[in-house]
């Protein structure tokens, strides 16, 4: 009797974890704004839900490899990652794909600001006065924040960070570089433009302390990947419905939560730059 | 090395000991990656301040649940933990016992977390594990140290049983009160590190709090924040023993649930990712060229930041602890003790990294911010264990003790002293632990390599970088224990 419980309660958990297989999740990771994830993104499951025909769940990450190792794990099956995690996951996960971008990702742009007592101006060149000066990128693992930045600082002067810069920090995150910028803990930092910009109109942000000297050529950044399976496991044409439907997410709200004006086909070759400034220095192997 | 404690009076060895230490945290300063910086920080504070007196949460559900969530992950944590933790203790006169439970708790709680996590991903699993495994290295030693200083007439009497009998009949009964107020001081401390867990990524109160502070959102922080100091500091007006049962049912219910684990992907993860690819692939020169790369470029000057973060932060904590205690102790200050209480579970309660924030808005970033936020936070929470000495001693006191400054110089520090000096010595270990950790601020301690490897998914470097501060701590660990036992210290209550 006993042994016979015990395996109805195990006959239950593997239907459970069955049922589970079913759920289609996602994670994503804003470029700003990380609050109230699940009321935001919650929505956008609803709406997926609903255009997609299956239950669609959103599980908050904290960070790039958080979501990167929930990819790879496929505790999410879709993901809206930044150009350099979308490429680690994707170099992770055999026949996964980048099926859409953000209309502003085409051509992303990383400012480069500077606190105003260090007298550098604007300029069309990188200025040559930040060398010396202490610098923050932003989270480790940011396209727009660490990466690009990084890559148009060599090209520019052909040195590391570390000998070009007094001190190179990583602030974690763009609202806190521009945070930590104006307030002189660190005299120069690469923003990605778009918080910078936002935050510019919101009033955040006093341009007596911190401006930005220079913006960096444009390159592609964020997109919807999802894995390679999932034709497979939620019907045949289910990757090209997910597709259709990002594209004609049309709610004003619920593109506000990334922020993007909308959804654009992409594919994984739109970040063949990417992987190669990557492997350039040093943080693809 | 070369400390040698001379056969002199007890009060003599205590302060050659303290003046030993005191200069190796003076030749840090001069291996510290010290810098001082004039930033333009009030700006921010005021917001930083104003966010505080205005805190602010627009789903007070979602605030209970991750409340709920980190005391479930510190409830589940500890009773595990601690069971483990008697068994170990068990057989602690056996080596490898000790070794192993010096390795496990010797990676901090988060390094854990991060390991797990790609695993298990975000799941209850993975925060359970991440508390469970140090805590139970933590409980063996600890609980190891309680029984040797139990009386061994009570053991005698069953001297023909054996080993597990003499244990559960003789040396854990008697040890028992000993061993209950130390799990309480263990569970406020799981609280501590169940909120921190959420930082990456596990649904407790630090995924708010991080965030919010993160983006600056201060009034947010602050009402996460708030939140946690009153959890913790109303632990005794919530947590009723009889109901520790339902506690931990109701915990085991409220944990977030559990995705699928694919077990292939466990095993690759333990017998690929966690090693280098020349390795894997029987080029063991390659493997070793590899392993010397790393030490000599990251591990080296990394160990170099962490050791003399520790030892400058580690004297510092001392020192602040003796400066605040007084102030939260009744017989010392009367009757406005109860600030001096708030001020130390405010300074323990505030997570390092943020403390850690808020010095590198003062002073620039350097390793300065990391040496003052861990002393803080540690030097508080030693004042507040030293206060509670205190107060509890006073209890006897005879009427013509001195009063005021006399007492506190002639009578109360005098009887804290070894105390104190035991509980830094414990500190120490979990000072090494987490200046490793405030790498993840910029500073290139082991933490900041750590993570940077985490970042750039090289998990084979993450982990051998895990096991070199792992290697730093046990030895810290064993310094410390020897040490003590020279200076005849003993273990001190929490």
């Amino acid at each position: 009797m006993k042994l016979r419980s015990l395996f109805a309660v195990a006959a239950g958990m593997l239907m459970s974890a069955a049922a589970a297989a079913e759920t289609f999740t996602f994670t994503a990771i804003p470029d700003a704004d990380e609050s109230r994830l699940n009321a935001r993104f919650g929505k956008v499951a609803d709406y997926l839900s609903e255009q997609l025909g299956v239950e669609v769940k959103y599980i908050p990450v904290k960070s790039y490899p958080a979501a990167i190792t929930a990819f790879r794990n496929d505790q999410v099956q879709l993901a809206w990652f930044g150009g350099l995690s979308g490429v680690q996951a994707r170099a992770l996960v055999d026949g996964s794909e980048a099926i859409a971008q953000g209309y502003e990702d085409q051509f992303f742009k990383t400012y480069i600001i500077a606190h105003t007592s260090t007298g550098i101006e604007a300029s069309d060149e990188l200025p040559e006065d930040i060398k010396g000066k202490t610098f923050t990128f932003g989270s480790k693992g940011s396209t727009s924040g660490r990466l690009m930045p990084e890559f148009f600082i060599r090209d520019t002067f052909n040195a590391a960070p570390d000998e070009l810069f007094s001190r190179v920090g990583f602030s974690g995150d763009h609202s806190r570089t521009i945070a930590q910028v104006q307030s002189g803990v660190y005299q120069v930092g690469a923003v990605n433009y778009s918080v910078w910009d936002t935050e510019v109109e919101e009033g955040k942000i006093d341009t007596d302390k911190v401006k930005v000297v220079w913006t960096t050529p444009t390159y592609p950044d964020y997109q919807w990947t999802i894995r390679g399976d999932v034709d497979a496991r939620y019907g045949e044409g289910f990757k090209e419905k997910v597709r259709d439907v990002l594209l004609n997410m049309k709610d004003e709200d619920l593109l506000a939560s990334f922020p993007r004006k909308s959804f654009v086909p992409a594919s994984n070759d739109d970040y063949a730059p990417i992987e190669r400034t990557g492997k350039a220095i040093g943080l693809l192997d | 090395m070369g400390i040698k404690i001379h056969a002199v009076s007890t009060g003599a060895r205590y302060r050659n000991l303290s003046l030993w230490f005191a200069l190796v945290a003076f030749l840090s300063l001069f291996f510290a990656d010290i810098f001082l910086y004039q930033p333009d920080p009030w700006e921010e504070f005021g917001r930083i301040g104003w966010g505080m007196i205005t805190p602010f949460w627009p789903d007070a559900d979602e605030l209970l649940m991750s409340a709920l969530h980190t005391v479930s992950f510190a409830l589940l944590g500890v009773a595990v933990s601690a069971a483990l933790g008697v068994l170990l203790a068990i057989w602690f006169h056996w080596r490898i016992v000790r070794v192993f439970s010096a390795v496990i708790r010797s990676v901090h709680e988060i390094f854990w977390g991060l390991l797990f996590m790609q695993v298990f991903g975000l799941s209850a699993l993975t925060g359970l594990l991440a508390i469970t495994i140090p805590f139970a290295g933590i409980f063996a030693k600890v609980f190891s140290d309680i029984f040797h200083q139990q009386s061994s007439a009570t053991v005698d009497t069953l001297s023909g049983s054996s080993r597990l009998s003499r244990f559960f009949y003789a040396w854990i009964p008697q040890a028992w009160p000993a061993m209950r107020s130390y799990i309480r001081y263990r569970f406020e401390c799981a609280l501590r590190s169940s909120a921190i867990l959420g930082f990456i990524g596990l649904p407790t109160l630090g995924f708010h709090l991080e965030t919010a502070f993160r983006q600056g959102d201060y009034s947010e922080a602050a009402a996460v924040f708030w939140v946690f100091l009153i959890l913790i500091g109303t632990v005794r007006f919530w947590f009723y023993k009889k109901l520790l049962l339902a506690y931990l049912l109701g915990a085991l219910f409220l944990l977030p649930e559990m995705p699928p684990v694919n077990a292939s992907f466990v095993w690759q993860f333990f017998t690929q990712d966690l090693w280098p690819g020349s390795l894997l692939n029987g080029d063991i020169a390659g493997a070793l060229r590899w392993y010397g790369n790393v030490l000599a470029d990251e591990v080296g000057p990394a160990l170099i930041q962490t050791i003399a973060i520790t030892q400058a932060a580690l004297v510092l904590s001392g020192v602040l602890a003796l400066a605040w205690y007084p102030f939260a102790s009744r017989w010392l200050v009367g009757r406005y003790y109860w600030l001096g209480r708030f001020k130390l579970l405010v300074l323990r309660s505030v997570p390092e990294l943020m403390l850690a924030y808020l010095f590198m808005l003062l002073f620039g970033p350097s390793a300065l911010p990391a040496i003052f936020a861990l002393a803080l936070h540690n030097g508080g929470l030693i004042a507040f264990l030293l206060a509670n000495h205190s107060q509890d001693s006073c209890a006897q006191q005879r009427q013509d003790s001195p009063v005021g400054l006399a007492r506190y110089f002639y009578q109360d520090l005098p009887q804290r002293y070894p105390a104190f000096l035991a509980l830094l010595f414990y500190r120490w270990e979990v000072i090494m632990r987490e200046s490793a950790m405030m790498g993840v601020l910029g500073i290139a301690t082991l933490g900041f390599y750590v993570d940077s490897a985490f970042e750039e998914i090289r998990f084979d470097k993450a982990f051998f970088l895990i096991l070199v501060a792992a290697a730093l701590n046990v030895i810290v660990d064993s310094l410390s224990r020897r040490l003590r036992k020279a200076a005849g210290l003993k273990t001190p209550r929490m």
